[in-house]
Formats: C-alpha cells, structure tokens, sequence
C-alpha cells in the first residue's frame, strides 16, 4: 500500500480493467439504483430524523437547525421516564413479550410433536394446512371474529359458558382476562406457522435411529424424549434466544386491534404509546426519544442473544 | 421402516387432539358465518351459536349496497395490485444484481440492505420524512414506503442462487448482458418463488392497516382493514357509530360478521394456492434468513 501513490489510487477506478468491467456489467448497478435508492431514502435517511429525541422540535425548522434539549439534550429521556404511561406501556410491553414467551414459544413445539406422531399422513397434511390458516389472518380480522366469539352475553363461547351453568366472562373487557385472551389469541394466530421451521428440522432426523429404538422395546414416549427432542434442539435453542433477544419489542396491530378503553392499562404497549403521543399528540421528540430507547435496547439484547447462540455452538445470525 | 410398538391408543388420542385443534381453528369461522347470515333479533336472543338463525342476507346487501364498503373494497383490490407489481419488480431488481460474485460493491450492498433488518429508525422519524416528502396523505404512502421486504429479498436472492451459474455464464459466452439473462433464463425458471412472493406481498397489503391509520388521513383510500377497525370499534362510540352510518343499532352484529366476512375472503380464496408453496418459502427463509 505505501508504495501506490496518490495518483494511482485516485486513477484506479478508469484502470483498463475496471473499464472493461463497468463496461459489461453497469446494468446491474442500474438495476440496483432502485432499491438502494429506497433503502437509503426510506431507511437510512429517517435515520437523521433521530437527533429530534435531543432537540426541541419545532414545525418551521429543518432538523439541523433545531435547538438542542436541556439536561445535556437528555431532557425527553428523563421526561420519558417520569411519564406515567410510559412506564405502564414498558411495563405492559415487557409483561406481555414474557408471557408470550413462556405461553407461545412451547406451544408449536409441542404441536410439532404432535403432528409427527400422527399415523395418517393425508390427515396430517389436512390439520397442517388448516393450523396454518390463522397467520394469513389480519389482527383486525381476528380481532373481529374475536369480539363476536366473545361478546359478553351474545359471544358464542360465553353462550357455551351459560349452559353450562357458568357467569359470563368478560374476556375482552376487563384486564387480567384480557391479558390471557391477548396471549391465546396469539398461540392460536401462529403456533401452526411456528411449527414450519421445527417440522423441517424434524426432517433431518434419521430415522434408522427410529428403528434402532423399536427393536431395543422403546415406546412412544421414549423415543420422542430420547430421539425427537434431541434431534429439535439446536433449533430450539437458537429460536429461544432470538426470542430472548425480542423481549422488548413491540407489535403495533396485535395490541393495537384487540385493545379497547376499558383495558388500556394493559393493553398499552411502547408501539402503541408512540402512535398516540407522537403522531396523535405530536410530542414528536418524546416519542422519537422512546422509540430510539426502544431500539438501542433491542439491537443490544441481540447482540447479547447471537453471541450467546454461538457460546451453545449455533449457527447465529450473523 | 420398523415401528415403535405404538399403542392404538395412543394414535387414537393424538388424533383426537389434531380434531380439537382443527375445530379451534374453523370454528370461529363459522361461528361469524352463522352470525353474518342471522337476523339481529336471533343474536340479541343468544339463540346463534354455529348455525344461522332466522337466514336472511340483509347483512350482506347493506354491505354491498353501501358505497363506503364497495369502494373500499374496490380501493383495497386496486392497491393489491399495484404495490404487489411495484414490490415484486423492485424485489427481483434488489434480489438479481446481487447474486454476481463479480459485483463490485456487492458486500457493501449487502451489508447496506440487512442492516435495517435489525435496526430502524422507528415509526416517529419516518412519520417526519414522509411528511417533509409531502407523502402523507396521498395514495403513494401506502405503496412506497415498505415496497421492499428484506426478508423475502432473501428468500428471492435464495432462490437465485440455486440456479446454476454455469447456465449464466453459458449466456455470456454468447454474448448475453445481465438484463436479457434475468428475462430469458432466471425469470422463467423461478416461477413458484415468483408465485410465492407475490401472494405474501399480496396478503401483506391485503391484511395491512397500520401504515393507513399513520399516514393516510383521507377516508377515501382507508384500506378495507381500515375500514372494518373503525366499524369494530364503532360499538363502543357513539361518534363513530353514526360516522359510519350506522343508524340502527340491532343490525350491528350482523354487519360486523359480515364485514368480517368480506376482508376474510380474498385470504380464503387465494390460500388453496398460498399454502401450495408457502412451506418452501418459509423454510429457505428460516435457513439463510
């Protein structure tokens, strides 16, 4: 390197070479322009919007030249922080990320489980393709069909719970029930697509082991405990800890489409909070502020969480 | 292969749970069909569980009699369309360039492209330059703005790259450019990935509302889902109720059902053909993604 002068590494693009190169192949550079056009404009360039989370914002002023915030530009941090709801949505967000976690992540396992023990391959495939069906479903929709599943006297599940001799439950308007209608509702949307990947791993299990198992008298349970879960557990472990890494995340349509007035204590999540302060309130340097809290969090937890699936001897993300 | 020595039992148990969870899943379904095709008076009496009571279909004839509904749902079509072409022509324009080894840049590229799979400048900062683009409010804020999905960019690239390349370079041998081979030779040859995607783009636009509640204060191109969310919420306010036209309160229940009905649908309709070849898709995205 220290022998190339300044001229030839500022001629080094036009060398003879590079010229031919450009010369067969700049139509996909033209192709690219596009895309990298939109990644840069609409992903990139949002990304100067965040030095509002240490300004003050103000309408007339472009983002450069807005004036920094007090307390060293933290003043929206602290204010945050001192926020009522706020604290109630990163409490809801945390709460809700753990419940799902501990609800939803052993649930298409277990459905995997299930479904691999099924003898009947063409039903197999039919309860597949009917599981997967409620991921295709929008949470508005599902939201819809839960209101009328549920309504308090009319719903056919409180019906049920009627004849049976049961009160009617208040499944979407009253808070702890709505927290658990909330993480089922979840389960039932995904456990079937969730089952996608652990299938396809199950797929890569020998089945002579299988057989060897047979023959040395093992039963059902044995060669799932022994055979199956071993063969799902590098699987396992990665989607753990990336769903380790997701915990405060936050969905926007789920809490969004079943939440209502009554439930708001818990149903405000930190994607929630940004839309109502920052885009109904225009608060946008406190929302902007929380949003990039929210962030940095997220890309540290998976930092943490791709290191630590490399530490178990997993592929990681990167 | 050698069985386990499985109980007949123990199959007839595990078939037994499959038919629960199928129920669980359709019945609610049809629980909104029966309830869609009831009348309001056989709702309020608790007499609809998952067969029609007292069938009539004025739930439907409001709907498809009201210019609000038929309009959005002709919107909602419409925009599928357009943003599944303009996501699948910029996806398969990101996807192509990048499968060349002799791309120069191409690391660049890549790195530019999957960092904002994991970091994004977050809802507020892109609220802020969509409005100094003056993009809200206009139709172009619902196509634009998330046309590229990283993730099925990667299913696409993926896929690509089990083309072999010898039939690449065959084709350059004889003189083709990058433009004609991608015509002649890759497009032809990835028609299920093509398929795929475009369904996934489709139903993403289909079932999406968040970026409409942001961005779009125009009722006139409110998406369907949109739509049916103020009409869900419409029970519980009064304001809203009578914004949405809705002057008789008994007939509610049916028009929700039915509404719902009518943005599930087109899910239902293209699934036969979505489920055909989603598990590919899913899995090539789980194992590179």
């Amino acid at each position: 390197m220290k022998t190339m002068t300044v001229k030839t590494i500022l001629l080094k693009p036009f060398s003879e070479g590079n010229r031919k190169y450009f010369k067969e192949y700049w139509t996909l550079y033209l192709m690219l322009a596009l895309p990298i056009a939109f990644f840069v404009i609409f992903r990139y360039i949002p990304m100067t919007y965040i030095q509002i989370a240490f300004k003050k914002y103000r309408i007339v002023q472009n983002v450069w030249q807005m004036p920094w915030a007090d307390h060293h530009g933290f003043e929206y941090f602290i204010k945050a922080f001192s926020n009522r709801d706020f604290l109630h949505a990163l409490r809801n967000t945390v709460m809700l990320n753990l419940l799902d976690l501990v609800v939803g992540f052993p649930a298409p396992i277990i459905l995997a489980l299930l479904l691999n023990e099924l003898p009947f391959k063409r039903f197999k495939r039919f309860t597949q393709t009917v599981v997967y069906l409620p991921h295709f479903l929008s949470w508005i929709i599902i939201s819809g069909l839960a209101l009328q599943l549920f309504a308090p006297t009319t719903g056919l599940v409180n019906i049920v719970l009627n004849r049976m001799g049961v009160a009617s439950v208040p499944f979407l308007n009253d808070p702890k029930h709505w927290v658990w209608t909330y993480v089922l509702l979840g389960v039932w949307q995904s456990v079937g697509w969730n089952t996608i990947i652990y299938l396809a791993a199950l797929t890569n299990i020998n089945p002579e082991l299988y057989e060897a198992a047979a023959i040395d008298g093992a039963g059902r349970f044995r060669s799932i405990w022994h055979i199956t879960l071993p063969g799902l557990r590098p699987t396992i472990v990665v989607l753990l800890i990336l769903s380790l890494g997701r915990f405060l995340s936050s969905e926007f349509d789920r809490p969004y489409a079943l939440g209502n007035a009554l439930v708001s204590s818990v149903s405000n999540v930190i994607a929630t909070f940004v839309y109502t302060y920052g885009i109904r309130g225009l608060q946008f340097s406190l929302t902007t502020a929380v949003g990039l809290f929210q962030s940095v969090v997220c890309v540290i937890f998976l930092v943490i969480a791709n290191a630590l699936a490399k530490k178990f001897g997993e592929r990681g993300l990167w | 292969m050698i069985k386990a020595k499985r109980s007949k039992f123990g199959d007839a148990v595990v078939v037994f749970c499959c038919f629960i969870l199928i129920l669980l899943c359709l019945l609610p379904m049809v629980n909104i069909l029966a309830r869609s095709l009831s009348s309001s008076e056989a709702i309020i009496r608790n007499e609809v569980t998952l067969w029609p009571k007292g069938l009539n279909f004025e739930a439907y004839r409001f709907v498809l009699t009201d210019a609000k509904y038929t309009w959005s749902l002709i919107w909602t079509a419409i925009l599928t369309v357009i943003c599944t072409i303009v996501s699948m022509v910029m996806t398969i324009l990101c996807a192509y360039p990048l499968i060349y080894d002799k791309l120069k840049g191409r690391r660049f590229f890549n790195t530019l492209i999957l960092l904002t799979m994991y970091f994004n400048a977050g809802t507020i900062p892109t609220y802020l330059l969509l409005k100094d683009l003056h993009m809200l409010n206009k139709p172009v804020v619902l196509i634009i703005p998330n046309c590229i999905s990283v993730f099925y960019m990667i299913i696409m690239r993926s896929f690509f790259y089990s083309i072999p390349e010898s039939l690449r370079e065959s084709a350059e041998i004889d003189g083709a450019g990058p433009i004609r081979i991608l015509i002649n030779i890759y497009l032809p040859l990835s028609k299920p990935v093509l398929a795929t995607l475009s369904l996934f783009y489709a139903v993403g636009r289909w079932n999406g509302f968040s970026d409409a509640l942001m961005f779009m204060n125009d009722r006139r191109f409110h998406p369907i889902q949109l739509l049916l969310y103020n009409i869900l919420k419409s029970v519980t306010s009064i304001e809203v109720a009578t914004q949405e036209g809705f002057t008789t309160p008994g007939l509610t229940d049916t028009i929700q059902a039915a509404t719902v009905m009518f943005a599930t649908v087109p899910i239902l309709l293209v699934y036969p053909w979505l489920q055909k070849h989603f598990i590919t898709g899913a899995t090539l995205g789980a194992v590179k993604g």
